[in-house]
């Protein structure tokens, strides 16, 4: 059985494989580092889950941006179109002609549409992904200020209750110094996050959608010539993507209660880099849909260590610049290592990827 | 004969900035008659065209080095706003800490400028070339922390830039009709036209960007020609990040060349480059640039609501991609085609002695040839 056994784990990783474990172990050594430098806030949960409470939107963003990356594109108007849902769910919620289900529905109305303009002109007119998106981010933008200027607080009362509401999970908390128990308290956003990463996961994984898109993210004439739609792939990889957004704009105004005009500003470029974290590369093709949540908490555990540290303001931009560039060329070297054959990992049994 | 027709093909290539650019100026006419008047104040020239022309000059600059690094590494630097307000803020403070400012602390501090310029692409360049890191992830870095590096070598906000010769840089030199942003944009632009025509820049570039192994194959080392494009766009941000900060007689850290990435990116791609790297057309990307600056003017003037011309900008771009993109193009070539044999086709057809049926196979081929 032994030898066996070892002529099977001696199959070769595949990169998204090998990507997404590095991504795994960087998130895991940000972590302990955390752990040890500040023990006292990091080793209660609530600070893990508070990662999530506060930045459901960027999760939901990332997986959004994911799954546009593996297809071999990039979508820079997340961020914009995330703003711009934000503001316009508030205008209709303090209108007062709206509920919370007509908001969630012109959120995902409002992503559908960028959505599917950046679909049409990317696939079947075949203009270059950014240009268009970055229209597509001027387009949110200009709207969003002509929409209104001032930041602007719901107030609808079912909204609040919603904003309000935590789940708390009796069984995990923590002691505080006059010895009462508090019990760790999650949003309903997290369980959104936790739902579409699992529904996105399985979608990359086992649907035909997501092996096209992986074929198209590879390689576009391989995969054409395998007789994939090509153009209705990227097509439904956009639609997808602002469809996310959308959500991600509602998930946003549910955690701040405010629409603003600086809000989900510069989210496209934390998702890029919480990808590139993730182990997702730009070129296509390569990456674990799973990387994008893992990219994200490694990148907010950095920004977390940082700010715990006190660094001053400044510093905190440029030394989380310079981790993501000791990741980026750790990651490189790693491939290149490994394409030049120089390098073998093979996972032990109980990892390895089944085929 | 074969050089005619390569220049011919670039001609092509120019059509799209040239005629936006022409219908843009048409709306401005329409819009008031005097547009094209210069006015001399003062013995400088004055007017719509100056002013456009001074406005554009640090993104024609920018959008130089941006077309370059697009056709080799097939990639955009996003992180040139930033890598100009590091080489500007040092700038500053050579000719802040040096007493007496003369034209040589100027000159000085521009080399250093363009110095730090140069170390800010080799960073980029490195990783890049080096580690093939993707243009757009390896710049990401910089875009995020380089606004921070400005801020900390300047020390204090906004660090005051208050003697003569600076601000005749960013304004006037006394006896020259011209503004100076102008005057060195207009240098700029010939020394780069003068490296292309004499070196072999160009051919290494783009059979760089059209097949990197290829090129390899053929003695070209790929990851030079990448690195060096990275020197060259740093080198230009610097430039452009001097002409900004001269303008500005200040340096703000957060606020200087903000976002002007995204104009120049576009600027290379209204130029009829594509992004995907490959030929390229420095050309192009200047009328881009310099077209950029005419429809944000041309928004102002026509009184657009000024929280609405992101936008309008936003739809013209994708109209104006919309008319260039491949697909349109050629189904709008099939459907001239087809009027052209419809109205002279069934005469045509008799005097060649076609037989009607074959016709249209012999049209199907030329089209797939093409």
């Amino acid at each position: 059985m032994g030898t066996l056994d070892r002529t099977k784990s001696k199959t070769r990783l595949s990169n998204s494989t090998l990507l997404f474990i590095i991504a795994g172990v960087i998130f895991l050594l940000m972590y302990g580092i955390a752990l040890l430098t500040f023990p006292v806030s990091f080793r209660q949960f609530q600070t893990f889950f508070d990662f999530f409470n506060l930045n459901a939107a960027l999760f939901i963003v990332t997986l959004g941006m994911c799954v546009v990356m593996i297809g071999g594109g990039i979508d820079i108007s997340v961020g914009a179109v995330c703003g711009l849902v934000t503001m316009a769910c508030a205008m209709l919620l303090q209108s007062g002609a709206g509920n919370i289900w007509g908001a969630f529905f012109l959120a995902l109305g409002i992503g559908l549409a960028f959505g599917l303009m950046h679909g049409v002109l990317i696939a079947y007119l075949e203009i270059q992904p950014f240009i268009i998106t970055l229209a597509g981010m001027f387009l949110a933008q200009g709207l969003l200020t002509t929409l209104h200027k001032e930041p602007l607080n719901v107030t609808n009362p079912a909204f609040v209750a919603l904003r309000r509401y935590t789940i708390e999970i009796p069984w995990l908390g923590s002691v505080n110094r006059l010895g009462v128990f508090i019990p760790c308290e999650i949003k309903p956003s997290v369980i959104v996050v936790v739902l579409l990463v699992v529904l996105y996961a399985v979608m990359m994984k086992w649907s035909r959608f997501g092996r096209n898109l992986y074929a198209v993210g590879g390689n576009r004439q391989s995969a054409r010539m395998l007789g994939i739609n090509v153009k209705r792939t990227i097509f439904l990889s956009y639609v997808l993507c602002g469809l996310t957004a959308g959500l991600s704009g509602f998930i946003f105004l549910l955690t701040t209660g405010a629409g603003n005009i600086g809000n989900g500003s510069l989210y496209e470029m934390k998702a890029i880099a919480a990808n590139v974290m993730g182990g997702i590369m730009l070129n296509g093709g390569v990456g674990n849909l799973l990387g994008a949540p893992i990219g994200t908490l490694t990148l907010l555990t950095i920004n977390e260590l940082i700010r715990a540290a006190g660094v001053q303001s400044n510093l905190q931009a440029i030394v989380s610049g310079l981790l993501l560039y000791l990741f980026i060329v750790l990651q490189s070297i790693i491939v290149s290592l490994r394409s030049s054959e120089r390098f073998k990992l093979a996972l032990p049994l109980w990892l390895k990827p089944h085929r | 004969m074969l050089k005619l027709r390569q220049q011919f093909e670039r001609m092509h290539q120019l059509v799209l900035p040239f005629s936006v650019l022409v219908v843009l100026l048409i709306i401005n006419l329409i819009k008031g008659a005097d547009y094209f008047k210069i006015t001399l104040i003062n013995g400088v020239l004055y007017g719509n065209i100056p002013n456009i022309l001074f406005g554009a000059s640090e993104l024609v600059i920018l959008s130089i080095g941006m077309t370059l690094v697009t056709a080799a590494a097939r990639g955009q630097d996003i992180s040139i706003g930033e890598s100009g307000a590091i080489s500007s803020a040092i700038f500053v403070q050579y000719v802040l800490r040096s007493g007496n400012v003369t034209i040589w602390t100027i000159l000085a501090g521009l080399m250093i400028s363009c110095a730090a310029g140069l170390v800010i692409g080799a960073f980029n360049g490195t990783l890049v070339s080096f580690f093939n890191v993707q243009p757009m992830v390896a710049t990401l870095i910089l875009f995020l922390g380089g606004r921070s590096i400005a801020f900390i070598i300047d020390g204090k906000v906004s660090p005051i830039l208050a003697n003569p010769i600076s601000n005749q840089i960013g304004t006037v030199i006394p006896g020259v009709p011209i503004q100076t942003p102008i005057i060195l944009t207009a240098v700029f632009i010939v020394i780069v036209a003068v490296i292309l025509r004499t070196t072999n820049l160009r051919l290494y570039v783009e059979a760089v960007g059209v097949n990197p192994s290829a090129a390899r194959l053929n003695g070209i080392n790929p990851k030079k020609v990448i690195f060096l494009t990275f020197l060259i766009m740093g080198v230009c941000s610097a430039v452009a990040g001097f002409i900004a900060v001269n303008k500005a007689g200040r340096h703000d850290s957060v606020n200087l060349l903000k976002f002007i990435m995204m104009d120049a990116i576009l600027a290379v791609a209204l130029g009829g480059n594509s992004l995907a790297g490959g030929k390229f057309s420095i050309t192009g990307s200047i009328l881009g640039a310099y077209t950029i600056e005419v429809l944000n003017r041309t928004l102002l003037r026509l009184e657009v609501n000024p929280e609405a011309i992101k936008a309008f900008k936003a739809v013209f771009i994708i109209i104006l991609m919309i008319i260039a993109s491949p697909v349109v193009r050629d189904s709008g070539r099939r459907i001239l085609d087809k009027l052209k044999a419809s109205i002279a086709g069934p005469a045509a057809r008799q005097r060649s002695g076609l037989p009607q049926a074959a016709a249209p196979f012999t049209d199907r081929t030329v089209q797939k040839e093409e």
